[in-house]
């Protein structure tokens, strides 16, 4: 069972956990997004800044485990310069992997298939995905 | 010369077959009691033999099944008051959980006494189970519910108390052992203050019956809820105690079967109490097993009891007192069984899913109270729990487990 928490807390993890990446408020963002886990009280502001379709930065802030901030810090640095259509996409990829289905990693950032080894922790998949449901609930906003 | 009695911890031990179950190829240690107890094997067969001779629904039948039926469950309303300390059975309801009979307080008595502009305290250390039935209330009724703050060690600050109730004051909602920091409220001290300006106090007591001996009349409190599940009984069931003249003048909670005298499309009328507040079929199999529970839990020595977890509870609290960079919540000298911590720079949840990995079971999170976790400035604490079974041994693995989190994250 050692093997899975080493999968679980990755260098890469641990990293993102202590350093965050994009770990600010957005001053110039376009629309942002809350996260929220009522269940745990994990907390993330997400913002993105859109020019047209392009997502040009990316940032958070909140209060949460090791899993949910580096997942954040890993999720705003992948998302920038995507297309929203690119960003939903890796969205999906992202939920498949915590949750069964797709095993074929290829194409997905390094950092962020890091965080394949909450799958071997079910009760942690939302914290992996908190973020990510606020990034999607931005995007979305932003399209209205 | 007597000497006090102490615990056989390996017979109870031996009570419990869930302990030899193990996780992720580890021994269990199941510091989460406070959350839910294990089973005793004299609940799961009480449970089983219930469902194997006597299920049936209870005052419905006039056949063999629904008679033991019934009897088992009324015979359990008496272990029930025996277990509380009431003055008669009929002041025992059975309520689906420690919740349920809160929310059955804010509902019924609640509605009927809170007007415009009354206050209904409420301390700042309280679960959510005894924080939002009471916003609900005061939403319907236009009245206020007013913080009863702490004092940094985690007790009930009384000056302030005392300041707040007043005239306007209706229901004051305490916990009698907090959930998170493990504070002993001082109930009696509590209730009397509340009387003294006509007032009523509603005891949240699930997390004192499965560590304290109750006595609801010495308390000198006007309600009293706990759940069945946290005195190694099952889910499903709670125990709502509350004094006879005010449930009689009480109207009913839910509506519907078994709570009635006589319906008429025109009118109708409730039955007395318990009944009165106990709509629909009854989780039985729950009743009875919580009967079993008990039964199993006063016959340990109380006094043995209290010494074994307060023993737990010190000697843990001073070996997590010794790792770097982990905080101790609620510093009370009057605490029951709950050691909550922080530890500086690493989440709880993280701390959690290290510890289970080595097959030691805490409780992780804002434990649905999130003003407490404000007061504190914290989002979440880990919390460790004792109950009858657990061994020094057992917080020694828990330390074990530290040292692994330590190395995880450094």
């Amino acid at each position: 069972m050692t093997s899975d928490l080493d999968e679980l807390y990755q260098s890469v993890i641990l990293d993102h956990n202590k350093s965050p990446r994009n770990f600010a408020a957005l001053a110039d963002a376009t629309s942002h997004a809350e996260g929220r886990n009522p269940l745990c009280g994990d907390a993330y502001t997400v913002w993105l800044r859109m020019e047209g379709d392009r997502i040009a930065d990316a940032a958070f802030q909140g209060v949460g485990c090791a899993i949910s901030k580096a997942s954040a810090s890993l999720m705003t640095t992948a998302v920038k310069g995507k297309t929203a259509a690119e960003a939903e996409a890796l969205f999906e990829r992202f939920h498949e992997m915590l949750t069964g289905g797709a095993t074929d990693l290829t194409g997905m950032p390094g950092g962020v298939k890091a965080l394949s080894g909450v799958k071997a922790f079910p009760m942690r998949v939302k914290c992996a995905t908190l973020s990510w449901h606020a990034m999607r609930e931005a995007l979305r906003s932003e399209s209205k | 010369m007597t000497t006090a009695a102490t615990l056989d911890v390996t017979r109870i031990r031996a009570d419990f077959p869930i302990l030899g179950q193990p996780v992720h190829g580890r021994p269990l240690v199941y510091l989460d009691s406070a959350a839910s107890a294990q089973k005793p094997q004299a609940v799961i067969d009480a449970v089983a033999r219930h469902y194997r001779t006597s299920n049936a629904n209870v005052h419905r039948g006039v056949h063999l099944l629904s008679q033991e039926a019934s009897a088992a469950y009324e015979a359990a309303r008496v272990a029930a008051a025996r277990f509380l300390g009431a003055a008669e059975p009929g002041e025992v309801i059975f309520a689906h959980g420690t919740t349920s009979g809160l929310n059955l307080v804010a509902r019924s008595y609640g509605d009927t006494h809170v007007r415009q502009g009354d206050h209904i305290l409420v301390s700042e250390l309280e679960h959510h189970s005894n924080i939002v039935p009471w916003q609900q209330l005061a939403i319907r009724k236009g009245g206020r519910v007013l913080k009863i703050p702490i004092t940094d060690a985690g007790e009930i600050d009384l000056d302030a108390y005392r300041g707040l109730l007043s005239e306007r004051t209706r229901i004051v909602a305490v916990s009698h052992v907090s959930n998170v920091l493990g504070t002993i409220a001082p109930i009696q001290e509590m209730a009397d203050l509340a009387h003294d300006v006509g007032a009523v106090l509603v005891v949240d007591g699930a997390q004192s019956a499965p560590h304290l001996p109750i006595d609801v009349q010495a308390l000198h409190c006007d309600f009293f809820a706990c759940s069945g599940h946290k005195v190694y009984g099952p889910t499903g069931v709670g125990l709502l105690w509350g004094r006879k003249a005010l449930l009689d003048a009480m109207p009913p909670y839910e509506g519907g079967g078994g709570m009635i005298d006589l319906v008429t499309f025109e009118k109708t009328t409730y039955a007395q109490v318990p009944a009165r507040f106990e709509a629909g079929t009854p989780p039985v199999e729950a009743v009875v097993g919580l009967a079993a529970a008990l039964d199993w839990f006063t016959a340990l020595d109380s006094a043995a009891l209290q010494a074994h977890e307060h023993d737990l509870m010190v000697y843990a609290t001073g070996r997590l007192s010794e790792l770097p960079g982990v905080t101790i919540l609620g510093r009370s000298p009057r605490k029951a069984s709950v050691v909550s911590f922080v530890v500086d720079g690493i989440h709880a949840h993280d701390v959690g899913t290290v510890l289970d990995t080595e097959g030691v079971a805490i409780r992780a999170g804002h434990h649905c109270a999130q003003p407490l976790m404000t007061r504190y400035g914290v989002s979440a604490t880990c919390r460790a729990s004792f109950c009858a079974f657990n061994t020094r041994d057992e917080v020694d693995t828990l330390m074990g487990g530290m040292r692994r989190v330590r190395e995880v994250f450094g």
